[in-house]
């Protein structure tokens, strides 16, 4: 792929100097592309030394904020605490070079921001320093830029902000020309102390979220949905609604029914007391049977193959010893903390948008679908999110705020979902099956291998130009990247659909196929007598990132000491995301039931742009995999999801949370993925760790479904 | 019009007095740090004091907290609020952020009553707090910091 950016500069209106990246119009894509060229500033420095960074990214959480203001502030030479950071509104000039469009998802802002932002930092002090050069009439290499001032012989000293305007009329360096530091020279990237720049005002309840989000005039509203997701409405009954003081009006927006009122309680009841007839077709008839009938029917379809080597049937038929296991994932719900909601204002053919979103480019399209106007005139100003994990990648509820808008112009209107109407209306994780056979030779080495996965496909529906030859790439990862070499290995999938709508869920199909590929590793190193551990290095001989997690996690967890009676520990390895990443866990018996005492996770991000926060992340991400192992699961009984409400699908709650410890082994490799990255392997690990304990393998999720209740 | 003390204001609010107090703060007297979770009493993220005890303020009606003092994250303050707030800033607890305010508001009331926890006291006051991006080990840690900064 073409990466080169063009970097152009301006003189702000205050005076400053602007730069921003212009991407040659072969490179945006096609719906950006009609957008007029704006130029949108990554980064602007004032006559006043105030420096801003327009983020690209979105903030959820994973401190992308920070992680990529650091990026820019190393090369620029200042401390990141002294830049402000502005969130990037919806431009095509902040696409996201590894996804295509402006979105922030796939554990990747970091490594598409690598190069791109410090280049942008690195040619911002070659131009600040050519400005002084040109102001004092000397060559600029005899100059010095750091902490916000260009220096030079005799005292001279000026601040990057008087040297601004000067900057700006200056050519625009070649980007490929650019000299960045050595790593070694580094500060501030890799620094364990930097805090985060967004803590204080979350601390503080500042007004940060989209929820937050609020304009003069405002109304609010509740919508009423189908109970069967895709439903639309057939009559509506609104007279006990709109009896309620304070209630402005009823809106039918075809998907759901609006209650616009002056406050979100009001709407909320009114809302309750709509009686609404629902055509719901064919989907009020999918059921959990239904989900599970599919993927059955899906196994004897033709699957297609992510990646194949040697002659895997062949391989199987030599095994002197060949074992079969059939794995299950249950659908899951997203229950970001913050509920799906969205403030929109449609007036005079234009749509202004305050939202949490993880995706501006496909906000401002629904917005401009459902809102009645040109995608040019919509607005999105994209809020901090409470919480993302690849729901706010769908952009249902803004559609829906702006169908809302437009049936009231000029009235600012912030529709909030229910906790239940954010739990029911989910793009759930898609249930998969996988079917695993392994062989063996006579000394108990792993020599065949054959995977098959039978799942819907999220990408088949959101970005179907993505999916070729029956391949959806989201979902062959985990299993297209194993990190084993086996003689003959096959893995392939079959796009099944479920009739459920189903989302991007943190780490994808990670999850789903390092919980089958994991899990048979453990069953396969129990066949051939062999410790899971050793087992699992003797196949990684090319692949010495892999093994030094795996050598670290197990000595960290003190793999091979005395295990005892009421106590085990499961262990799983994989490559995530670009990151080599291996969990250990302990599983302990306490009276009948089990718990999960601690975690270790060995993680080699190649470089840790935020140490502190690598850490974090990981964390994060193994609550987040024990959330979705251990008793969760979406339940659908005539079309309609059953759980509505966190005492139906718990996220894990403080009592539950292991100890966790992470232990960063970086390789200095470049960036990889690092905000999903510790969930996949949590549920394989647990799974093992159980096997191990109870001698019961848990082959379908969650364990509590299979009779293994975690205290 | 009913009379509300907030964060040592008086203030007057023309709501329905079954609206919940969470409704109130947000939407009426526009103070957006208490957040919406569920509306159940099962997150813990719109906790404020009322009279200085912990209250889940989306299952509170605005009726029942008339005359009585009600304080929220943006009026978080005194000994423990400070020392609660210097923890957490120095561990960097928040992810998203979204729960922090109600895990705040859980964590002073807890050090108020108990300035010196054990861990099993602290899950017992945390875990009707959920944190979704799971911040829990970040939690433990700035309470047993804040303790420690008022010399428990
Ligand atoms: S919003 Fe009140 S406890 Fe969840
Ligand atoms: S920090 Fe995101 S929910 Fe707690």
């Amino acid at each position: 792929m073409e990466r080169r950016e063009f970097l152009r500069l301006s003189l702000t209106a205050a005076g400053g100097l602007g730069i921003a990246f212009h991407l040659p119009l072969a490179r945006q894509p096609a719906a950006a592309a009609a957008a007029p060229f704006a130029p949108n500033a990554w980064l602007r420095i004032d006559p006043d030394n105030r420096i801003t960074f327009v983020c690209p990214s979105n903030e959820m959480g994973q401190d992308v904020h920070t992680a990529l203001a650091t990026l820019v502030a190393e090369e620029l030479e200042v401390p990141v605490a002294s830049l402000v950071i502005e969130q990037a509104p919806a431009a095509a000039v902040y696409t996201n070079a590894m996804l295509g469009g402006q979105l922030t998802g796939g554990s990747t802002s970091v490594r598409d921001a690598w190069l791109k932002l410090r280049q942008a930092g690195a040619a911002t002090r070659g131009l600040l320093l050519e400005a002084a050069g040109r102001t004092w009439k000397l060559d600029s290499k005899l100059l010095a830029a750091s902490g916000g001032h260009v220096t030079g012989p005799g005292g001279k000293r000026l601040s990057y902000g008087a040297l601004a305007a000067t900057a700006a009329s200056l050519p625009a360096p070649d980007l490929d020309k650019v000299a960045l530091k050595s790593p070694s020279d580094f500060t501030q990237i890799g620094s364990p102390t930097q805090k985060r720049l967004d803590t204080p005002a979350k601390l503080r309840g500042d007004r940060l979220f989209g929820i937050d989000a609020t304009q003069p005039g405002m109304v609010y509203a509740a919508l009423a949905q189908s109970p069967v997701i895709g439903g639309t409405v057939q009559a509506v009954d609104d007279r006990k609604a709109r009896a309620i003081p304070g209630v402005r009006a009823v809106v039918n927006i075809g998907d759901g029914v609006a209650v616009v009122a002056d406050h979100f309680w009001t709407a909320k009841k009114a809302r309750d007391a709509l009686q609404v007839k629902w055509l719901v077709g064919a989907a009020g008839a999918v059921s959990n049977d239904s989900v599970a009938r599919a993927l059955e029917l899906g196994t004897g379809k033709a699957a297609a193959i992510a990646r194949e080597s040697g002659d895997v049937a062949s391989g199987l038929n030599q095994a002197s010893r060949k074992l079969e296991a059939r794995y299950e994932l249950p659908m899951l719900a997203h229950v970001a903390l913050e509920p799906m909601n969205c403030l929109a204002l449609v007036a005079n053919g234009t749509c202004d948008i305050w939202t949490s979103t993880q995706y501006p480019e496909g906000a401002r399209a629904a917005a401009a679908a459902r809102g009645g106007v040109k995608p040019e005139s919509v607005r999105i100003h994209p809020q901090f999110i409470g919480g993302g994990f690849g729901r706010r990648l769908e952009t249902d509820a803004i559609g829906q705020a702006a169908a809302i808008a437009k049936a009231v112009p000029g009235v600012p209107v912030k529709l909030i979902w229910t906790r239940e109407d954010d739990t029911t209306h989910d793009y759930y994780r898609p249930a998969s099956l996988h079917t695993l056979e392994g062989g063996l030779d006579k000394y108990g080495n792993l020599v065949a291998l054959h995977h098959r996965m039978v799942s819907p496909s999220v990408t088949a529906r959101a970005f179907p130009a993505f999916v070729k030859d029956g391949l959806d790439p989201f979902m062959t990862e985990g299993a297209a990247n194993l990190t084993y070499a086996i003689p003959h290995f096959r893995t392939s999938t079959v796009i099944q659909d479920t009739g459920v709508r189903v989302g991007y869920w943190r780490s994808v199909s990670h999850a789903l196929n390092a919980f089958a590929f994991e899990s048979f590793m453990d069953e396969l190193a129990s066949a051939a007598g062999k410790d899971p551990v050793a087992f699992r290095l003797a196949l990684l001989g090319s692949q010495p990132r892999q093994r030094a997690v795996l050598d670290k996690v197990a000595a960290m967890a003190g793999w091979g000491g005395p295990a005892g009676r009421d106590r085990a520990l499961g262990v799983a390895s994989m490559e995530c995301y670009g990151t080599h990443v291996a969990t250990v866990a302990e599983v302990r018996r306490q009276g009948d039931k089990l718990r999960c005492e601690r975690i270790w996770v060995a993680v080699d991000p190649g470089i840790a742009v935020r140490p502190d926060q690598v850490q974090a992340q990981i964390v994060s991400g193994v609550i987040t995999g024990l959330t979705g192992a251990l008793k969760n699961r979406i339940t659908i009984r005539d079309g309609q999801v059953q759980e509505t409400n966190f005492h139906q699908f718990e996220p894990l709650r403080l009592a539950q949370a292991p100890r966790i410890d992470v232990a960063i082994v970086a390789s200095g490799a470049g960036p990889g993925g690092m905000g999903e990255v510790g969930t996949p392997l949590v549920a394989p690990a647990l799974a093992n760790a159980v096997a191990r304990l109870t001698g019961k393998r848990v082959r379908s999720l969650p364990f509590s479904a299979a009779g293994v209740n975690f205290g | 019009m009913l009379e509300l003390k907030v964060n040592g204001a008086s203030r007057q609010v023309d709501a329905d007095g079954d609206t919940p107090l969470l409704w109130v703060l947000r939407d009426h007297l526009d103070m957006p740090g208490t957040k919406y979770g569920c509306g159940m009493a099962l997150c813990g993220a719109c906790t404020v004091h009322v009279d200085g005890q912990p209250v889940r303020s989306c299952v509170m009606p605005v009726a029942a907290v008339a005359g009585k003092s009600v304080t929220t994250i943006e009026g978080l303050d005194g000994k423990v609020g400070r020392a609660v707030r210097q923890a957490w800033e120095a561990v960097d607890v928040p992810q998203c952020g979204y729960c922090q305010p109600g895990q705040m508001m859980s964590a002073t009331a807890l050090l108020t009553r108990n300035p010196k926890p054990s861990e099993a006291e602290v899950t017992e006051a945390m875990n009707g707090n959920i944190c979704r991006c799971g911040t829990y080990d970040r939690i433990r840690r700035a309470i047993g910091d804040a303790s420690r900064i008022l010399g428990g």
